[in-house]
Formats: C-alpha cells, structure tokens, sequence
C-alpha cells in the first residue's frame, strides 16, 4: 500500500520530515529544567567476588536495576534511560501514580513497547506508589519494604512473590524494548529465569535478610 | 488486518498489513485529515496529539490496532467553523498561533484539560499542556486556554 511505505522508522525519522521537527526536539532538549535535576541514585550494586551469589544478592541485583528503580522514585518524579535522568517535560507521580488530569502515563505509554517511537510500554504502566519508592534505599532496606503490608500495598508473602515473578510491568524488565535512538534498553544483570528461581527459593527459604 | 473505529464520529474500516504502524500515518496519509502533525515521532513534541475515547494521546507511538473499537477525535472533529469548540474559539479570539504547526496537537492536549479540568489553574496548565512550541507562543496559549475554560462554562450554563 502506499502510505505503508510512509511511515516512520527509528532512524528515519528526522531524515524524511526535515529540519522543522529537529527544531521542535531541539528546543525541549535545551530546555534547562529538563536537564537540571541530578539523576537518580540507588544503592551500589555489590561488586561480584569469588563467594557465591545467594538468592537475595541476585534478587536486589534486579530490584537496584534501573528498569525497576526508575519507577520506584522516592521524589514522585519517574527516572528514564540508562542514567536514571528526571522524565522529560518535569512529569510527575500525579493523584494515583499516572501522570496528571489529561496528561497521563498513557498519553505517551500504551501496554506494549512502541519500536517506532522508542516509548516503552507494558500493561499497567505506572509509578510504583509512593509507599514502594526504593530510590536511595539499601538493599536490606528495599527487601524489608517489600515485605511490610503498610508499604506495599498490603500484600502477604504469596502476593509479593506473585508480583515480583508474575507481573506483566515487573517481567517487562526484560523485554525493554529500544529507546528514542533505536538502541536496545539494558536489561537487568540477572536471567529472568535465574531470578524467577532465585526468587521462589528465597521466599521458600522464609525470606531472609542479610545483617549487612 | 482489518481495524475498525470511529473517527470524529464517522465509523470506518481500514486494512493494513501491519498493525503496529503508528496511528498518526493512517489518519494523515489514509485517510487525509492533515490537521494532525507530525513533529518528531517520538511522543515527545506532542504535535500529533489527537483524542481517544476523550483522552489526550500522542498518535505517532500509538499502533494503530489498538484503535480497534475506539473513537477517535481529531483536529477536524472538534468543532466546526460554524460551531467551533470553545478551544478554537479562544485560539481565534487570542490569536494565538504564529507558523501554527503545533497548534492542532496543543488544542487537542487543551481539550481533554478542559474536560478533565474545566477550570485549570496555571499549575494545571502547566502540568498537563508540555507540548512544543517552537515560536513560542506559549503566553498567549495560557490565556487562550483560560478563554477557553470561560467559554466552556458560558456554553454549559446556556444549554442548562
């Protein structure tokens, strides 16, 4: 069909509608409070060594990934890409975690990853409640917080488990998609599969925190 | 496949091979409503900012297959040149645009405010229309759109 042959691919983008629209980008690029808020900070990810790996280590090796500690803020502000920088446009938590009135979440995220426009998407996309913001916690301290009804949302044990290994918003972590660049996401450090196990292994095993 | 919606309230049938093509190429080049822009095809300038089911969406990142079943307003069906909506309206009173590309995807973003907020503070303004403007005409937006909440609320208080 003829305006298939139209439509615009990552890459090709700019190249077929001219300089206008690089403009347009230009100017919210340069826009200074975009860019004038320091990135998120998380807690260090442990240095690997020669003991071995537990179940807790790999599960916070995903929990302190970007993909999730991004929608985990402890500013009501989403963190996007691979360094964490404040959402363009000075987006926020809003009301109920998606955005303000008509500027939502789904104003720009639908439930599936766009590889036209680089915009991620999964079911359900949203902040993760202001109770559940991991941004700036240690380790232990996000793995107590997931564990406590009064901050995550009242979930028992089973519940948690079921989200952290059955959530559609969780397990798209791993199907990231591309950026505005065409360029893949990183995905967390550790195999889904690996740490779908390791996760059912640590609850099997009562949950257990490390002192340190 | 076939996607069938309503588009300023016309019901419609498209085939496309792919349903993942972005939604603002079918409006434009299939079915030739040009008012809605392209700008920089990453939902970010929000010149393609169209309506669905009364909910601002940036078209350029939306696959047209979730269109299936919805309806879809565009600059061309929010109102017509004897009946403009209260946003065209206002942005003809303040004359607010300069080169006006972006104009259609800011009265668009303003819509769904207006019915989501119809009286917006500046705050509100100021967090849900973050759309682009490159003549910056951002100032006589913010009255617009406060002419617009009046006109909004004129139209109602004379339809009681």
């Amino acid at each position: 069909m003829l305006w298939y042959s139209r439509r615009s691919r990552p890459g090709q983008t700019f190249f077929r509608v001219g300089v206008f629209p690089i403009l347009l980008v230009a100017s919210a690029i340069c826009e200074p409070s975009v860019f004038a808020q320091s990135p998120a900070t998380t807690s260090p990810q442990p240095t690997p060594t020669k003991t071995k790996e537990t179940d807790f280590d790999k599960l916070m090796r995903v929990l302190t990934h970007k993909r999730c500690v991004n929608c985990h803020p402890s500013d009501g502000v989403p963190k996007q890409g691979e360094d964490s920088h404040p959402h363009y446009f000075k987006i926020r938590r809003g009301k109920k975690n998606v955005g303000f009135d008509a500027t939502k979440c789904n104003t720009c995220h639908q439930v599936e990853n766009n590889e036209y426009s680089g915009v991620p998407g999964a079911p359900e996309w949203s902040l993760a409640p202001n109770s559940m913001r991991w941004e700036g916690l240690t380790r232990i301290e996000i793995a107590k917080s997931i564990l406590d009804p009064k901050r995550n949302g009242g979930r028992t044990h089973d519940q948690v488990l079921h989200h952290l290994t059955e959530h559609e918003l969780v397990l798209w972590a791993w199907e990231p998609g591309v950026n505005a660049d065409g360029k893949p996401r990183e995905k967390p450090l550790v195999a889904k599969d690996e740490y779908i196990k390791a996760v059912k292994r640590w609850f099997k095993a009562g949950t257990p925190i490390p002192e340190k | 496949m076939k996607i069938s919606f309503t588009i300023n309230e016309k019901p419609i049938e498209v085939e496309i091979d792919d349903g993942n093509t972005p939604l603002l190429w079918v409006i434009r080049d299939v079915l030739d409503l040009k008012g809605t822009k392209f700008g920089c095809g990453k939902a970010a300038c929000g010149a393609c900012t169209i309506l669905i089911d009364g909910d601002a969406v940036r078209c350029c990142s939306y696959a047209v297959k979730f269109a299936d079943g919805k309806n879809v307003t565009t600059i061309e069906g929010l109102g017509t040149e004897a009946n403009p909506h209260p946003v065209q309206q206002a942005w003809m009173e303040e004359v607010v645009p300069q080169c006006g590309y972006c104009q259609p995807g800011f009265m668009m973003a303003t819509a769904a405010l207006l019915e989501k907020v119809p009286a917006p503070s500046d705050q509100d303004i100021d967090d849900n229309i973050i759309n682009i403007c490159r003549c910056a005409t951002y100032y006589r937006m913010r009255k617009a759109i406060h002419r617009a909440a009046e006109l909004q609320q004129a139209k109602a208080d004379a339809a009681k």
